[in-house]
């Protein structure tokens, strides 16, 4: 059990840090070992939002080494972004391993994510021009607090809260996905997909890397690879519905749009609210009730059901 | 309670697709009597309520277990008609409650709502999450909006209405009762059904009636598919009436009648599949 949430303000941008947190927080009991947020702000030209984590949190607990460690790969991090002519705005220390830089750069995002990414320890928790994704162990609460998201103001956001299964509790395993190296998508997944293993082999040997042992990855990586091949958003969820085994419900997010699908066996929960404001979606609808206080219709969508909505 | 079925209702149970074996017992064996009325439910032990005494529960900032045990409190003081405000969708709200009670729910419900019920009539102003009045024994649940999936799933009795759309699996596991659907509802809907009716005034997803052993569905729209084993079958003047008597009861009864209905049944070949033929068994598939 997992629990996932969207929001969409289809008339400009809200509170969605708050939001987002709100909504999590009340899926906290599906799942209380990690929560993670992908949120969207407003685009800057030409500017680069670069979440990174250089260490586990758990990590942190393990001596006194660890500290003058993280300060290492942080150098390690800052120095191979000025090889690649990367040009740091201004650096932001969400946490004492995980940072948010603003960066400048007209290169290949593959080729600097590689490249970050070899610093031992690193992960790019996301890079893009509104896309924010912050993910860390505990529930909404405390990784709001820890990252100051309530005061987030943005347009969308999709958001998780981690019921550890199949794979460890640890931020690397924790969701949203970023659909490395494809600017600005995430995905959140309830559900478990079957084949996992066999699909993520393709994968690897079409040069995409995982980050985790975790099945949503895969979600990730396969949008990525039909968007850069041309396929819309709602290409990309239909076919995912023939192309991915096993029982799901999930949620993409673009910079400028929120979709989902629902698996052929409508085994995972989810319920949407959608008016000409707002679209929401949870888990459960006790998420949507803690964003919308008025009386409210909400439906379950039905098996191989796809939707998208635009900011 | 219960009465020993009478040659004639079995023959109309018979006919309308209902199990006919002369069961004794509580209220989930009830079976079908066109002439049906409030046969007075109700465990021996149960708190005898006044309908006149009423009493409210704001549900604002209580936990799912607070909101159940004032429930039986204000039963257990003999008050027969409850309002539960601000519901705020929780979980298993205003389950396992095995006597009469007039209760009203004022806003929506998330999953399990009114499980295990026995007795009650409670109507439901909002939508319900996954599962509600999974296992009820008797009485009745009115929904005003729509609901999640396994709506009334394995439910022995009583009536389970939503006026809105459900999701899947409706009615899965189904053991008696009816299962009264508004608008449409999800793929699976009458999974592995055993006994009981199921309406459904809209449309169906895939594979409706799937693996049914026994029971009747009817269905006022299209079905995309019909699952393994579920036939139509022709609806007879016991069919009909049934129909109408239920439809006219919550309101929902179509403005052009219901000849446009549909009934579907189990065809029973899954029954002895273990003793087919490799052959036989992929006809019956």
């Amino acid at each position: 059990m997992c629990g996932i949430a969207g929001l969409i303000h289809r008339d400009g941008t809200g509170n969605i840090g708050q939001e987002m947190t709100a909504m999590l927080q009340s899926l906290k009991h599906r799942g209380p070992d990690s929560t993670g947020y992908a949120i969207y702000g407003s685009p800057g030209r030409n500017e680069y939002v670069m979440r990174f984590k250089v260490a586990e949190q758990e990590d942190m607990a393990k001596g006194f080494d660890i500290h003058d460690e993280v300060k290492r790969r942080r150098a390690k991090v800052e120095e191979r972004m000025a090889a690649l002519g990367v040009q740091i705005i201004d650096r932001e220390e969400a946490t004492e391993y995980a940072y948010r830089y603003r960066i400048h750069f007209d290169g290949d995002m593959k080729k600097l994510a590689d490249y970050v990414e070899d610093v031992e320890g690193t992960e790019i928790l996301s890079m893009g021009n509104a896309l924010e994704l912050i993910k860390d162990l505990g529930d909404a609460a405390r990784v709001a607090e820890q990252y100051d998201l309530r005061k987030f103001k943005g347009t969308h956001g999709i958001g998780h809260t981690r019921m550890a299964t199949e794979s460890d509790v640890d931020i690397r395993s924790a969701h949203p996905y970023w659909a490395y190296p494809y600017n600005d998508i995430a995905v959140v997944h309830n559900g478990q997909l079957t084949n996992y293993w066999q699909m993520r082999r393709e994968f690897e040997r079409r040069g995409h890397r995982f980050m985790s042992n975790c099945d949503s990855e895969l979600l990730a990586v396969y949008t990525a690879y039909n968007l850069e091949h041309g396929a819309t958003l709602e290409d990309s969820l239909r076919q995912s519905i023939q192309e991915i085994d096993g029982v799901f419900t999930y949620l993409v997010s673009t910079k400028d749009a929120l979709g989902m699908a629902k698996d052929t066996m409508a085994a995972k929960p989810m319920v949407l609210y959608e008016s000409d404001k707002l679209v929401a979606l949870a888990s459960e609808e006790v998420a949507i009730r803690s964003v919308v206080h008025h009386e409210i219709d909400t439906w379950d969508p039905y098996d191989e059901e796809v939707r998208v909505w635009r900011a | 309670m219960a009465g020993v079925v009478t040659a004639k209702k079995e023959h109309l149970s018979h006919d309308m697709g209902m199990h006919t074996e002369g069961l004794r017992g509580r209220t989930q064996q009830r079976f079908f009597d066109i002439t049906e009325t409030d046969v007075g439910y109700g465990y021996p032990d149960a708190p005898d309520v006044d309908f006149n005494k009423r009493a409210e529960i704001d549900c604002e900032g209580l936990e799912t277990r607070q909101i159940n045990n004032q429930l039986r409190d204000l039963i257990k003081r003999g008050v027969g008609t409850i309002v539960l405000k601000n519901p705020g969708s929780k979980h298993s709200i205003a389950v396992g409650i095995l006597n009469r009670l007039n209760l009203y729910i004022e806003g929506s419900c998330g999953y399990f709502a009114c499980g295990l019920l026995d007795g009650p009539n409670v109507r439901i102003k909002g939508r319900v999450g996954w599962a509600c009045g999974e296992n009820m024994l008797a009485g009745t649940i009115l929904i005003e909006k729509n609901a999640g999936s396994q709506f009334g799933a394995a439910i022995r009795g009583g009536d389970l209405v939503c006026r809105g759309s459900v999701g899947a699996r409706t009615g899965i596991d189904q053991k008696g009762g009816t299962i009264i659907v508004g608008g449409d509802t999800g793929s699976f809907s009458g999974f592995m059904m055993q006994r009981g009716r199921m309406v459904i005034c809209g449309n169906a997803g895939k594979n409706l009636g799937d693996s049914m052993y026994d029971g009747t569905i009817y269905l006022g729209g299209e079905a995309r598919s019909l699952g393994v084993d579920a036939i139509p079958a022709e609806m007879n003047d016991g069919d009909r009436q049934w129909l109408t008597r239920k439809l006219k009861m919550y309101d929902l009864y179509p403005k052009g009648g219901i000849g446009h209905f549909k009934k579907i049944v189990a065809g029973k070949q899954l029954w002895n599949y273990d003793n087919l033929e490799p052959g036989e068994k992929k006809l019956v598939l």
